[in-house]
């Protein structure tokens, strides 16, 4: 079960044109995820590690090449099936929460439900679930500036895992929060991935939390890099 | 509607702009109803008269009087359907510095012409078959609190009666409505008969007569056929459509609606750049939020829809408040008799409440068309790098 392959990129190149010069970011870049998988990417900043997630999330589009999940050219899809697969399948984590600033952690968390055929107490009882597993079902009711930075990050990964997605992609997850914190989420996206077998992909510069992933790649100038040693 | 929540909470959730935006519509509305119910008021008078009555006068002055013998002549001219006369009596109740509308006709061919007025049998009887018999319009008779049964003396300031009173006893019969609300029935009705009995002007005339046609095409034919068969003699007529004659008489009130017009169209462009530039501010402070529902999974569509509905939101909330309080401050303004029976149709009738309606929805769609179709439009990364 574990070695089912869940993402699959082939041939991916990325460019973006500024001006009159045509940047490219990646070229020919090969690589698939299998269902389980708690991967960690490291890299240089702008080495195209948040466009690389962007792309797995359905969000951008490659220039060249097939993106398949579980089988599907999803790089085909039009922008509103797209927009309909990420709400299906995928669980955005960003570095900062991004929460609705006038909504309650609860309200925050529904948004994603809000995609799905689902009542009032359908919604709320996934509600109620998600923030139990991050621990602040206490805080449902608060909105995000009554919360810590740790805090709005819990309210943030259960929203990417209330309606149930098969992947997370988290974009430095950790980078805005102190090291005590960082801990606490790392230990969630963990839990996340060995218990409730979520497929993850990290991105993050810091060694200590790609420990926490089962799988780290290094990312430089587009290309996947073998590390000599791992710090 | 599951986003229902989600645009409530976007449209309050900066209360300071929300409150001045709505103010903003509200005082453009509460004017379009105040402004629309004044305008309506004075056009009531033309617009209900009926286009197929035709009204005799006098060609020196429809204030002069005409021989009674013309009833009959007028009657017998060919495409004349129904016709009546009436005499202006100059009425008032007691306070001779409130006049009243109060007209001597004959009963039973004025309510031939004058289809639209509703009086139940039982009261048409009572008229009909009682000398000193009137039948007073709704609104008038609650002005003063007049019932069926009720006698009243009416007064005259232009009639005397043979002993020097100007005075005369009458008894309400019924109390008549009309089909359209805004037909005025600010008005009383009572006998020619007992009127001309017992006033002491003379005898045998008549203040004008009113007609209508077999065919409304047939009107300008018959007009000239009546104008024609009286000319030359003592007494010569002028014979137009009521409206004609009404509009003539309103005509010098008659840019007061070029001018409500303008300020209304003048405060709709206003709040249309009021209300469009904070839709458009609103929108762009939350280009980051946007992108991030877009990268849950909201589609481009949905997010244009959300930026619309708050708009439209808007729109309705500032106007709908602003069109309630108009609706009762008209309410209020024409519960003072004096106001009553100088503008007896200042209402904000349902076809105001419907244009209203109608240019919130409007200023709701184009105020939100540009927010909503940028936000539609936005480029996800760009904006989640941005910011
Ligand atoms: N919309 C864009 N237009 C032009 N260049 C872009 C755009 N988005 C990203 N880039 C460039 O692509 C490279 C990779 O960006 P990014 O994926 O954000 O890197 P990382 O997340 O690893 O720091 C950077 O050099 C960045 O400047
Ligand atoms: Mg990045």
């Amino acid at each position: 079960m574990n070695d089912q392959v869940l993402f699959e990129l082939k041939g991916i190149s990325k460019s973006f044109v500024k001006g009159k010069q045509e940047i490219s970011i990646f070229k020919n870049l090969n690589m698939s995820i299998n269902k389980g998988d708690f991967l960690a990417i490291m890299g240089p900043s702008g080495s195209g590690k948040t466009t690389l997630l962007n792309m797995l999330g359905g969000v951008d589009q490659p220039t060249k090449g097939d993106l398949l999940f579980g089988g599907d050219n999803i790089s085909r899809y039009s922008e509103s099936k797209l927009a309909q697969w990420r709400a299906d399948h995928v669980g955005f984590i960003f570095q900062f929460y991004n929460l609705m600033p006038m909504l309650t952690a609860a309200r925050n968390v529904e948004l994603p439900l809000l995609l799905k055929n689902l009542n009032r107490s359908q919604r709320k009882k996934s509600i109620e679930t998600a923030l139990k597993l991050v621990g602040l079902e206490e805080r449902a009711k608060h909105i995000p500036a009554e919360l810590s930075g740790g805090q709005q990050q819990r309210v943030a990964i259960a929203r990417a895992i209330v309606s149930d997605p098969d992947i997370l992609l988290c974009d430095e997850p950790t980078g805005d929060l102190d090291r005590k914190t960082a801990v606490e989420i790392l230990e969630i996206l963990q839990l996340l991935n060995s218990e409730f077998n979520k497929t993850l992909v990290m991105v993050t510069h810091d060694p200590e939390a790609a420990k926490y992933a089962s799988q780290t790649l290094h990312l430089d100038k587009g290309e996947f890099v073998e590390q000599e040693l791992a710090v | 509607m599951k986003d229902l929540y989600l645009i409530y909470k976007n449209l309050t959730r900066n209360k300071l702009r929300l409150f001045l935006t709505c103010f903003a519509i509200f005082i453009a509305f509460f004017l379009y109803g105040l402004l629309g119910a004044l305008k309506g008021a004075f056009d009531a008078g033309i617009e209900l008269s009926a286009d197929d009555r035709l009204i005799v006068v006098n060609k020196i002055n429809f204030t002069q009087p005409l021989p009674l013998a013309y009833f009959n002549k007028v009657k017998a001219i060919e495409g004349v359907k129904d016709v009546s006369h009436a005499n202006w009596f100059g009425a008032y109740f007691q306070d001779q510095r409130r006049p009243m509308v109060g007209m001597a006709v004959d009963p039973e061919t004025y309510l031939q012409v004058y289809s639209e007025l509703q009086l139940d049998e039982a009261s048409l009887q009572r008229w009909f078959n009682d000398r000193q018999g009137m039948i007073v319009g709704e609104a008038m008779a609650t002005t003063y609190g007049w019932k069926v049964g009720d006698r009243v003396p009416i007064s005259s300031n232009i009639f005397s009666q043979a002993d020097g009173s100007h005075t005369w006893d009458m008894v309400v019969s019924g109390i008549f409505t009309a089909e359209d609300k805004q037909l005025d029935t600010n008005y009383l009705l009572f006998h020619y008969k007992y009127f001309i009995e017992t006033q002491t002007f003379g005898s045998d005339w008549i203040g004008w007569m009113v007609l209508t046609t077999d065919d409304p095409a047939l009107n300008e034919q018959v007009a000239k056929a009546i104008d024609a068969l009286f000319a030359n003699s003592s007494s010569e007529t002028e014979t137009s459509t009521e409206k004609a004659f009404n509009k003539a008489f309103i005509e010098q009130i008659g840019s007061i609606g070029f001018i409500l017009t303008s300020v209304v169209m003048a405060a709709f462009f206003t709040i249309l750049l009021i209300v469009g530039n904070a839709m458009f501010l609103a929108i762009r402070e939350r280009t980051r939020e946007i992108a991030v529902m877009k990268t849950l999974g909201f589609t481009a569509t949905r997010v244009f829809r959300l930026v619309l509905s708050e708009s439209i939101l808007l729109s309705l909330l500032g106007g709908l408040s602003g069109i309630l309080v108009a609706y009762y401050t008209l309410e209020a303004v024409t519960s003072i008799p004096q106001i009553r029976s100088i503008l007896p149709n200042l209402l904000l009738s349902k076809e105001i409440f419907l244009q209203a309606l109608a240019y919130m929805l409007g200023l709701g769609l184009i105020t939100g068309f540009v927010p909503a179709f940028r936000a539609m439009r936005l480029n996800t990364v760009q904006a989640l790098t941005r910011g």
